[in-house]
């Protein structure tokens, strides 16, 4: 296999990237056309290493830099792992481009969303495939950095600017934990590979857990998860390529590429984080009424599911999941955002309703991603969320599986909670009323991603990534129905889980005009509304910080600086000045006097000391 | 301890006399009276440079100090026309601290000397005029030349300085 | 009596000097504070010559004569200054001369 290949993967985003922002500023279709190609030949590429693939991992690097003993490379590794990233990053990537041609036109900032688009999918590929921390840190802060400029897009708005304000600074929280974990890393082995590995006792895991720290904040995951729904202030292809898709995933890809570095205390944390992140945030799914925050929250609650077949121990089975949610997930933001297109930029389900017969493609294809995530037989969902069950079944994390079933039933309902509100019933608003169907440029990626959502589960993803971690086991059974005979209990608990969360959606939301929750759970669904009130205690803990940290540096500045050393250098000038003003008499004999009494004291202390 | 030993003693005496004469003089106030003296003391020091055979010098000494700058000295008091000093008293204080600084420095002086080993070869350099005068102008011209021009420096000055108006 | 030596010498210097000194702390006439400083000259001069008499080194007699040519030219200016400051201010006492007190 050729090892020049993986460099142009890299590299042809951030050519487009920076050419369109050199050049061709002012014309918008050959940006387009110039990230658009850049991530089509990358797709390509990337498939013709997927089909060469052979069955060891190879790497390819140049020597970067060398600071006394360290070695630090830039390289590409390529493995079952970063392949199967490619593919999602590139293919999934590409439907957005194509898509954001459609969801775009027009807009001021064409060429710079491009721009933005193509430095993000460098930025992304980077982490994807740098062979060691060092790498992969800078490209994980570049990953930060494009999110930053995509979220604050709109910038004009500034709720836009404040969301990618709190995007970043919540990332910077986590990475700095990350940082740590890399530098203590470092200090401990001496080397930054991936494979280097500190031995198992309470550094390890408290390396392992400062690693961790910089998924949670990429990721999302509680207590840091605070950042993404807000950062669904940026234009919609944005939030499904990067808060839906890709980037939230580098945090999960993270944690199965580094996951030899985890003790079995780090994992388990990491378990139980991903678990409490996924039910969480499916609760406070069930009660937000913006198609996209729903969608957001819906993506934090699935993260915590990969995070937590991480912390099990199966980062095949989080891969998987992680892959057809990006399909899915990618399809239901995209679908979304044609819903708003269609509506000019309405956002509130409770204004939509009966689109079925006014956008039959969205419709469709936004009925297979609801099913999709849901997880019903056979569509990718089910069988990635089941295998994370089964893991966690078979590890014998009773509390987690339970878990992370009732956090399916919960994903059911409010999926089909927002489909009916949205899709069916009667029509909400004037709006909704004159709603029509998209161009085609928008649709087409839909039913692309449609189809892979429907078929994600069955082409042996689990497997492909499986074999890196060990995994050997083959399903001899028809792999459409290879969960029932393998993990029943999982399976059918989670297709149980679909049943009973349709049916209460269905009782509660197929009629309704307004919803009807918050009059049955009251103080709870606002509770539920308003997020656990978790931005309110941030910014309380902020505040209260902010305050302290400032009442010292007032203090310091007040009386240490201001009083002690400005007024007090002036004040003891000043005071000298006034004693030694007396000396000053004009009397010439007193000078006299002065002089010989010195020249006396100066010739004892010579003379006699 | 011969006869010219004796002189020492005398020109040494006679010196200090007139020296104190100058500080503190008891006869009169007007400053002509310590100017007088001065000239006393100038003359007496010559005395004690011949003793150490330094007869240049001595001759010098005599020239320019009693003779030039005292002249100047008598000038200038006779030209600022100063009538006797008014009585004002001398404070007790200043008398008290002048005596109390100048005391300290001259006891440390002497115990200093009289605690001294000064190597001393017998006296025996003669002080003659055609030694000095081939140290100046051989060893030190340079110096001896400045030291014109420092003359030269010092008259302008004086002149400057004496004009009625300075502009 | 002992036969004068170094020691003599340079004791009468150093009572000269301390003399000198005592004058310019304690007069108050400028003229007077002037010829003090002479005296004071005299006897470091008187130190010098006796150095180079009981060292045998004729440089101390060299240095004493480069100082009474100093000493003139200073005379000379000194004395012209004391002339233009009592042209100004009809005083020779130092205790009128204040312009500098606070």
């Amino acid at each position: 296999m050729n090892d020049a290949l993986p460099w142009p993967i890299l590299f042809l985003p951030l050519i487009a990237a920076v050419l369109i922002t050199l050049f061709t500023q002012k014309r918008n279709g050959l940006s387009a056309a110039l990230s658009v190609g850049a991530i089509a030949i990358s797709f390509v590429i990337s498939v013709i290493l997927f089909v060469n693939a052979g069955e060891a991992a190879f790497e390819s690097k140049i020597n970067w830099l060398t600071v006394g003993a360290l070695n630090i490379d830039f390289g590409m590794r390529i493995d079952s792992l970063s392949l199967l990233m490619l593919l999602i990053v590139t293919g999934v990537g590409s439907m957005i481009h194509i898509y954001s041609v459609g969801y775009m036109h027009g807009d001021p900032s064409f060429s710079r969303f491009f721009a933005c688009l193509s430095f993000f999918t460098f930025s992304m590929l980077g982490v994807v495939l740098s062979n060691n921390f060092f790498e992969m840190f800078i490209f994980w802060e570049l990953v930060g950095v494009s999110s930053y400029m995509l979220i604050g897009f709109w910038y004009q708005k500034s709720s836009a600017a404040n969301a990618a304000k709190k995007a970043f600074l919540t990332n910077r929280l986590g990475d700095f934990g990350f940082l740590l974990g890399i530098i203590m890393l470092w200090s401990i082995t001496g080397g930054l590979g991936f494979a280097t590995l500190p031995k198992p006792g309470t550094t390890a895991t408290v390396v392992g857990l400062l690693i961790f720290c910089g998924a949670v904040g990429k990721s999302a995951q509680f207590p840091l998860h605070v950042w993404l729904p807000d950062a669904m202030e940026g234009p919609t292809p944005v939030s499904a390529l990067i808060h839906a898709a890709t980037m939230v995933a580098a945090g999960v890809f993270m944690l199965c590429r580094v996951f030899d570095v985890f003790s079995l205390d780090a994992l388990t944390v990491i378990a139980w984080t991903g678990g409490v992140t996924a039910l969480m945030a499916a609760l406070i799914a069930v009660q937000q009424n913006d198609i996209k925050r729903i969608l957001a929250y819906s993506t934090l609650s699935q993260l915590g599911y990969m995070v937590m077949a991480v912390g099990l121990g199966g980062p095949p089975q989080a891969m998987f999941h992680l892959t057809t949610h990006a399909f899915f997930k990618a399809l239901l933001f995209l679908a979304a955002g044609s819903v708003i297109h269609g509506l000019t930029n309405e956002q509130d389900i409770w204004k939509m309703g009966a689109l079925k017969k006014k956008m039959p493609v969205t419709f469709w294809t936004f009925l297979a991603g609801t099913l999709a995530l849901c997880g019903v037989w056979p569509l990718s969902g089910f069988y990635s969320k089941d295998s994370i069950l089964a893991e966690a079944f078979k590890s014998g994390h009773l509390a987690l599986f339970g878990l992370g079933v009732v956090v399916a039933i919960l994903t059911t309902f409010y999926m089909f909670r927002l489909f009916f509100v949205v899709f069916l019933g009667k029509e909400k608003s004037q709006a909704a009323g004159h709603a029509h169907e998209s161009p085609k440029v928008m649709t087409l990626p839909l039913v692309v991603l449609a189809l892979m959502s429907c078929v994600g589960g069955l082409i042996g993803i689990e497997p492909f990534v499986g074999k890196q971690f060990g995994m050997t086991e083959s399903h001899e059974t028809l792999a459409i129905i290879a969960p029932f005979v393998h993990a029943p209990v999982a399976a059918f608990a989670g297709l149980a889980a679909v049943m009973v969360g349709f049916l209460a959606a269905m009782s509660l939301y197929a009629k309704a005009q307004t919803d009807p929750l918050p009059a049955k759970l009251q103080g709870l669904a606002i509770l539920l509304r308003d997020k656990f009130y978790f931005d309110e205690l941030y910014a309380r803990i902020i505040a209260l910080t902010q305050d302290a940290l400032a009442s010292v540096a007032d203090f310091l500045d007040r009386w240490i600086i201001g009083g002690l050393m400005v007024r007090g250098t002036q004040g003891t000038t000043e005071l000298v000045g006034r004693a030694v003003r007396f000396v000053q008499s004009g009397n010439l004999q007193f000078y006299a006097f002065s002089f010989a009494a010195g020249v006396a004291v100066v010739l004892y202390l010579v003379l006699y000391r | 301890m011969n006869a010219l030993d004796y002189f020492f003693y005398l020109f040494a005496g006679l010196t200090l006399l007139c020296g104190l004469m100058v500080v503190v003089n008891p006869f009169s106030r007007n400053p002509v009276t310590s100017a007088m003296f001065l000239v006393l003391m100038m003359v007496s020091l010559s005395g004690l440079y011949v003793t150490l055979h330094a007869f240049f010098l001595a001759a010098v000494q005599i020239l320019v100090y009693a003779g030039a700058v005292m002249v100047l000295f008598l000038f200038v008091i006779m030209l600022l026309d100063l009538k006797e000093e008014e009585h004002r008293k001398i404070k007790l204080a200043t008398l008290f601290l002048g005596a109390l600084s100048v005391g300290s420095i001259a006891f440390i002086l002497v115990k200093l000397l009289g605690n001294a080993r000064l190597v001393s070869d017998a006296p025996s350099a003669e002080g003659s005029t055609i030694e000095l005068g081939l140290k100046l102008f051989r060893q030190y011209t340079l110096p001896f030349e400045i030291v014109s021009l420092l003359l030269l420096v010092a008259m302008m000055g004086a002149i400057l300085l004496s004009k009625k108006e300075i502009k | 009596m002992t036969a004068p030596g170094l020691h003599h010498y340079l004791v009468i210097s150093a009572l000269l000097f301390c003399l000198g000194l005592f004058g310019v702390i304690v007069r108050r006439n400028i003229l007077i504070i002037y010829m003090c400083l002479e005296l004071m000259l005299n006897a470091a001069n008187l130190a010098l010559v006796s150095f180079s008499r009981f060292n045998n080194n004729l440089d101390g007699q060299v240095m004493v004569f480069f100082i009474i040519t100093v000493a003139a030219a200073e005379v000379a200016v000194g004395l012209a200054l004391i002339v233009a400051l009592y042209r100004r201010r009809q005083t020779t006492d130092v205790h009128d001369l204040t312009t500098m007190k606070l």
